[in-house]
């Protein structure tokens, strides 16, 4: 299978410091397939999918390749990558709440998106969102779009993003941990809009998560990760019955004892 | 929204009452007699019990503390607060003019203010760290921490005596603003600015810039939603910043001699001429209130979640 996406030699660095944060990381994501990528907190999950949009913040530094179907982003100008970002490449963020301008309704954010990308007239624009909201179960789509982020749930704003998306059309769609801030029924309800998702567009993804139940359901591969360095990567049956190393072992043991407590607690 | 304001006016109602009771109070707890003041200030020579008394009367002092004060409040209502102890015309005469020239010279100041931090406070967010940014900000600091009235005096000597460019005083033609305005400016500037950075600041790290991003919207559009929500911040704090200004012009007005509330305030302090001190303690504190109250307004108008919320 052809690859979508393959990062090689990704450093990344602290500017004003020069500590080395990712010392080099390569891999490859498969044409629609869909890769997970899981460590502990701080081991730069974030920061290699922010790299791969080219989006870390000024004090963080990035060197090495990033191949999307043979184009290197890292050597794109600044207003060519602009452009891929949202078109080729979307992002769904953690915090559905705090991802969108809060002195603004959502749709103003979704129309001018698609207004920068698309030639679509207002009212087309505003049809295929609506369509697009509707598919992620948002049953008053007009309600949504005129709506401040405050006045919606959490999960509400992840399928928002997730609408988005679907309009959008991306060829990778970066997820970064997107249930983690949501309570166990918006949690159930944003996973099957992304499996939906990726049933739709048919588009490679890379989804970032803490809960192994999560990224069992919905990844093809897993990626491991710890201080900046990847451990461990292959098929997700794979990491998750013979683990290589001893961190995903214990990760993946970690995750299991925990649930039988839970189902303990629960009197299964 | 609508229910918001008028309950937020009403609530104002109060205050100003409190306000103007403790105005009033204050005045009569000073160790002066005003009946006697009167008569020094009219230049009576030779003052007896009697014509203490007799002042008293004509000046309706027998009469108890609550009568008093409802009958200044009433008349302070309609613009009449009594007349001058000194001059013996009404205080409103002097108050109102003054006044004038001080809210002209707030409004000039507290509109460079806004240009100056806005300006500045934007530009050296994006530039957050780098050496413009620092020099900046020391300099902000430094002009921030001088006495105005030893910078306001080096500015005179400076622009007025030593170059000959500005008058040194007055308040006879545009050209007069320049250095008052230049002075409330630099003095108070370097508050707001540092307000208005690190409120870009703040906003700059909020996800909704970085998703602004991630879907490809122009740097220019995210910078401008940046702005306007760092802004929002600042509109209720620039809205204060009229009040403070407005009773922060005693200094500057005194040293350009601006015909103003402050140089008149002043002469009624060293005169102890109580009708004009109560008359400006009062304005200004109906304008502490006011603009307290417009600024919560404001700042609900411009915020949606408030807006929402509090009906
Ligand atoms: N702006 C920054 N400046 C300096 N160091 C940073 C910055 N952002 C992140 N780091 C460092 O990079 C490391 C990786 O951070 P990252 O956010 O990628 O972790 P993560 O794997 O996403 O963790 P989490 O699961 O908590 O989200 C952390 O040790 C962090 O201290
Ligand atoms: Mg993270």
């Amino acid at each position: 299978m052809v690859n979508m996406l393959e990062i090689r030699k990704l450093t990344i660095r602290e500017r004003s410091t020069g500590k080395v944060i990712i010392p080099d990381s390569s891999f490859d994501v498969k044409k629609g397939s869909c890769l997970a990528i899981v460590g502990e907190s701080g081991s730069g999950k974030s920061l290699t999918c922010r790299a791969i949009m080219r989006l870390n913040k000024p004090g963080i530094e990035q060197a090495g390749d990033i191949w999307l179907g043979g184009e290197n982003l890292a050597k794109l100008p600044e207003q060519e990558m602009r452009r891929r970002r949202g078109r080729r490449l979307c992002m769904i963020m953690q915090h559905g709440m705090r991802a969108f301008d809060p002195s603004r309704a959502v749709g103003v954010h979704l129309i001018e998106t698609l207004a920068e990308h698309f030639d679509w007239s207002k009212s087309e624009m505003t049809g295929r969102m609506k369509r697009a909201l509707e598919s992620v179960r948002l049953n008053a789509p007009m309600d949504v779009m005129n709506a401040y982020p405050h006045q919606l749930s959490g999960g509400m704003l992840q399928r928002v993003m997730i609408a988005l998306t679907l309009v959008l059309e991306p060829d990778v769609v970066i997820a970064d941990e997107p249930t983690t801030a949501l309570d166990t029924v918006s949690q159930y309800e944003v996973v099957e809009q992304f499996i939906r998702l990726r049933e739709r567009l048919g588009s490679t993804m890379i989804f970032i998560s803490h809960d192994l139940g999560v990224v069992r359901k919905i990844a093809d591969e897993v990626l491991v990760m710890k201080d900046g360095r990847i451990v461990e990567h292959g098929t997700t049956g794979a990491v998750f019955t013979k683990a290589q190393h001893d961190y995903t072992r214990s990760l993946v043991t970690a995750k299991l004892s925990l649930h039988q407590h839970f189902r303990q607690v629960m009197g299964e | 929204m609508g229910l918001y304001m008028v309950k937020r006016i009403l609530q104002s109602i109060p205050l100003l009452l409190a306000v103007s009771f403790f105005t009033f109070a204050f005045i009569q707890l000073s160790p002066m007699d005003p009946a006697e003041v009167v008569l020094h200030a009219q230049g009576v020579p030779k003052i007896t019990d009697e014509l203490i008394a007799e002042t008293k009367t004509a000046l309706g002092m027998d009469q108890p503390f609550l009568v008093r004060y409802s009958n200044w409040l009433a008349s302070c209502l309609q613009f009449d607060f009594g007349s001058s102890y000194i001059t013996g015309k009404p205080v409103w005469s002097q108050l109102g003019p003054a006044l004038f020239n001080t809210i002209k010279l707030t409004v000039v100041s507290v509109a460079a203010i806004i240009a100056v931090s806005i300006g500045f406070g934007v530009y050296c967010a994006w530039r957050a760290g780098k050496m413009i940014d620092r020099s900046l900000r020391g300099l902000f600091f430094f002009l921030t921490s001088m006495p105005s009235y030893w910078l306001g005096t080096l500015m005179i000597w400076y622009f007025s005596v030593k170059l000959d460019l500005l008058p040194t005083s007055g308040m006879d033609s545009y050209r007069s603003y320049i250095l008052p305005v230049a002075l409330i400016t630099v003095s108070y500037a370097g508050i707001y600015f540092r307000i208005i950075r690190s409120s870009v600041l703040s906003n700059m790290n909020e996800d909704y810039a970085m998703y602004g991003r991630a879907c490809g919207l122009p740097e220019k559009k995210v910078r401008a939603r940046i702005v306007r929500n760092s802004l929002q911040v600042a509109v209720s704090v620039f809205c204060m910043a009229v009040p403070i200004i407005l009773g922060s012009t005693v200094v500057v007005e005194n040293i350009f001699a601006w015909p103003g509330l402050g140089t008149l305030s002043v002469n009624a302090i060293l005169g102890r001429d109580f009708p004009v001190i109560q008359a400006y303690v009062l304005v200004l504190a109906a304008a502490f209130v006011l603009f307290n109250t417009a600024s919560d307004i404001l700042n609900a108008a411009l915020n949606p979640k408030l807006r929402n919320d509090r009906s």
